[in-house]
């Protein structure tokens, strides 16, 4: 944890940013349930939450930094640095593994040209991770892609196809994939 | 038994099912309509007691009960609607919000009505990506047309109900984990008690229940209580969401009455088990239940029954069926990766033992296993979790139960695999060894000769003070 990532004071966060935020703030009887929900929309503008993003939330909500980068760093969902514009997580959990799964992971990364799981693409266009249970068993194994889309059930072939479609298409946030 | 008529899937099959018009069309919100505006709250909370509905997420808790927990002068209540369902190969909830989201809206509306609660968090699990912006125009949808809001029908009773996305952690589907993530922290369970309902979100009486429990309760008002305990076994009333999925050859989620069996769902919904092979054991209902062999599959999945079979219990009813090419070992090894990566940190038993388990069986699959290692992994199991009483939340025993269930059933062949998997490179070091011994780390170089010499073999597990304290 870096202790000031920046000493400049421009703020990192836009006014429309933090109309976003404070949106929320009338729907909880505590400034602090506004949390999670900020850090989903700094990630979603920002595709990361910077030190400097938790220092900002922390005062739009009456928090110190440290609170919200506490809550932040349990979740597995919010990383630090930035990641690719799309997100793909492989799921390898019980019923992927048994069919799969696990190899799928090492054919995905192959496929995107990425290191491993929880790396971006050079192209910086796409990042591959894997999750447990994605709740999406019915299509075991697996993937999901940030924007909504369900893939599956994958083999080494498909996973070459999704990983073309999720590169070539994008699903607006307002439209619903399903 | 009449023939089973499905209710809570009835509209997915309806094009356009989300929308409310398809919904109202179909009946939709006349429940609702009849419990604000005939039924008193306590009638209500009488009514859902009299039909002896379960929640549905895992524990089998009577949620009649559970309301009347609630202190009788609260001022402010809180609902929490758990779609946190995380339980691996469980998607039920997710079918019912994607499908039918204004039945999920009418039954949280009675339910708030009942507890009093004006308003309701609807904690969806991140994954939902889809699930989330159905409910969110269902929502929108409904509060135009004065289901939501101000003076619903006209009995005084405002509701609000937010959407709050949770951001990736198995443990928020605790349902104090869910409080805490709600507030703004980590998902760390609390000591109970205070249980949620006297002291929940915000410090306020709170109740928390299930998707599919509270999709359940506009059918309820609607049809009796009766009609409700027509269907299922006994103690197990009304329909539930089974979810097949695994080594069969269709993966699907099917509407039935409690207490069909494993077999039933094998064969009937889901197309028989994949390339012609036959099923070695099945899990019944989340990995965290434990195991079932194939000689058990024709016991009902119910909440009692299933218990009988040394399983948890019903957990989410989610089947996950194993094929008789798959090794029990992958299956163990698969749980124990899920609990390493799920535990919360909070309680040292389960930060520790989940990880403990994980890097045996990562030995065991490498080739490094010893027949020793299984005594560790049960004593180990029965060491932890909420019914030895050593962690907060019930994590713990979800990790060691298909631990201890493959330990009585299929310990043959778990020695047998770590007989034929032996690989002489990938044993535990003479440290671990040591350690296994009883021998401190701190001491290892001065009470050893040579750590790289080869160590004599372990003493008889029943002799050692490692795996058995006390003796």
């Amino acid at each position: 944890m870096p202790a000031a990532e920046s000493p400049s004071s421009a703020p990192l966060l836009s006014e429309s940013i933090r109309e976003k935020i404070r949106a929320y703030i009338p729907r909880y009887p505590d400034k602090r349930a506004v949390t999670l929900p900020a850090l989903h929309i700094v990630h979603e503008h920002l595709r990361c939450v910077p030190y400097k993003a938790m220092e900002e939330i922390a005062e739009i909500l009456d928090l110190q930094p440290s609170d919200v980068h506490d809550t932040m760093s349990f979740y597995g969902f919010f990383p630090q640095a930035p990641i690719g514009e799309k997100r793909v997580w492989i799921c390898r959990s019980i019923s992927c593994m048994l069919r799969g799964g696990d190899e799928l992971l090492g054919v995905a990364c192959k496929a995107a040209g990425v290191a491993g799981p929880g790396s971006t693409s050079a192209d910086g266009e796409l990042t591959i991770e894997f999750a447990e249970c994605l709740g999406i068993c019915d299509h075991a194994p697996a993937a999901l892609c940030d924007d909504g889309r369900i893939y599956g059930p994958l083999d080494e072939q498909t996973v070459a196809e999704m990983i073309q479609d999720v590169r070539s298409r994008t699903v607006p946030p307002d439209e619903i994939p399903l | 038994m009449a023939a089973f008529e499905p209710v809570l899937t009835r509209n997915f099959a309806v094009e356009n099912s989300q929308s409310l018009k398809v919904y109202e069309g179909r009946g939709g919100y006349q429940a609702a309509k009849k419990a604000l505006t005939t039924m008193s709250p306590d009638e209500l909370v009488q009514l859902v007691k009299d039909s002896e509905l379960r929640g549905r997420g895992g524990a089998g808790f009577p949620t009649g009960l559970k309301w009347s927990f609630l202190p009788k002068d609260r001022a402010e209540t809180f609902m929490c609607v758990n779609g946190d369902e995380s339980e691996p190969a469980t998607f039920n909830n997710r079918y019912l919000l994607e499908r039918d989201p204004h039945q999920m809206i009418e039954g949280i509306i009675i339910s708030c009505f009942a507890t009093r609660a004006s308003t309701a968090y609807l904690y969806n699990r991140f994954e939902y990506i889809a699930a989330t912006r159905v409910m969110e125009r269902a929502i929108a949808e409904a509060r135009a047309a004065g289901y939501l809001g101000k003076n619903i029908f006209g009995s005084g009773f405002d509701l609000e109900i937010y959407v709050h996305r949770g951001a990736g952690a198995y443990i928020c589907g605790e349902e104090t984990g869910l409080i805490e993530s709600l507030e703004g922290k980590r998902g760390w369970p609390r000591i109970k008690p205070p249980f949620p309902a006297v002291e929940g979100a915000f410090r306020k009486p709170t109740v928390v229940n299930n998707i599919e429990t509270l999709c359940c309760v506009p059918h309820i008002v609607e049809r009796g209580a009766d009609w409700f305990k027509s269907i299922g076994t006994p103690k197990s009333y009304g329909p539930k969401l089974y979810t097949i999925s695994g080594h069969v050859n269709k993966q699907v989620c099917v509407e039935l009455p409690l207490g069909v069996t494993t077999r039933q769902l094998i064969e009937e919904h889901a197309g028989g088990v994949w390339k012609g092979r036959k099923a070695k054991a099945a899990v019944p209902g989340g990995i965290s239940m434990g195991l079932l062999s194939a000689d058990e599959l024709d016991v009902p999945l119910d909440f009692e029954e299933i218990r009988k079979t040394g399983c948890l219990g019903l957990g989410t009813a989610a089947v996950t069926v194993i094929d008789d090419q798959t090794p029990i070992m992958d299956v163990l090894y698969n749980t124990c990766r899920f609990f390493a990566h799920e535990s919360c940190g909070q309680c040292t038993p389960c930060r520790e033992g989940t990880t403990w388990f994980y890097k045996t069986m990562k030995r065991i699959k490498a080739g490094g296993g010893r027949l020793e290692d299984l005594d560790v992994m049960e004593q180990l199991a029965k060491n932890l979790g909420i019914t030895p009483g050593t962690t907060i939340c019930g994590l713990a025993d979800g990790a060691a139960w298909p631990i201890k269930n493959a330990m009585t059933k299929f310990r043959p062949e778990l020695e047998e695999y770590i007989r034929s998997h032996q690989q002489a490179d990938k044993k535990p070091t003479a440290l671990q060894e040591a350690i296994f011994r009883g021998v401190s780390p701190s001491l290892f170089d001065s009470s050893l000769p040579e750590p790289s010499e080869p160590l004599p073999g372990p003493t008889a597990p029943g002799h050692n003070p490692r795996v058995s304290p006390g003796t």
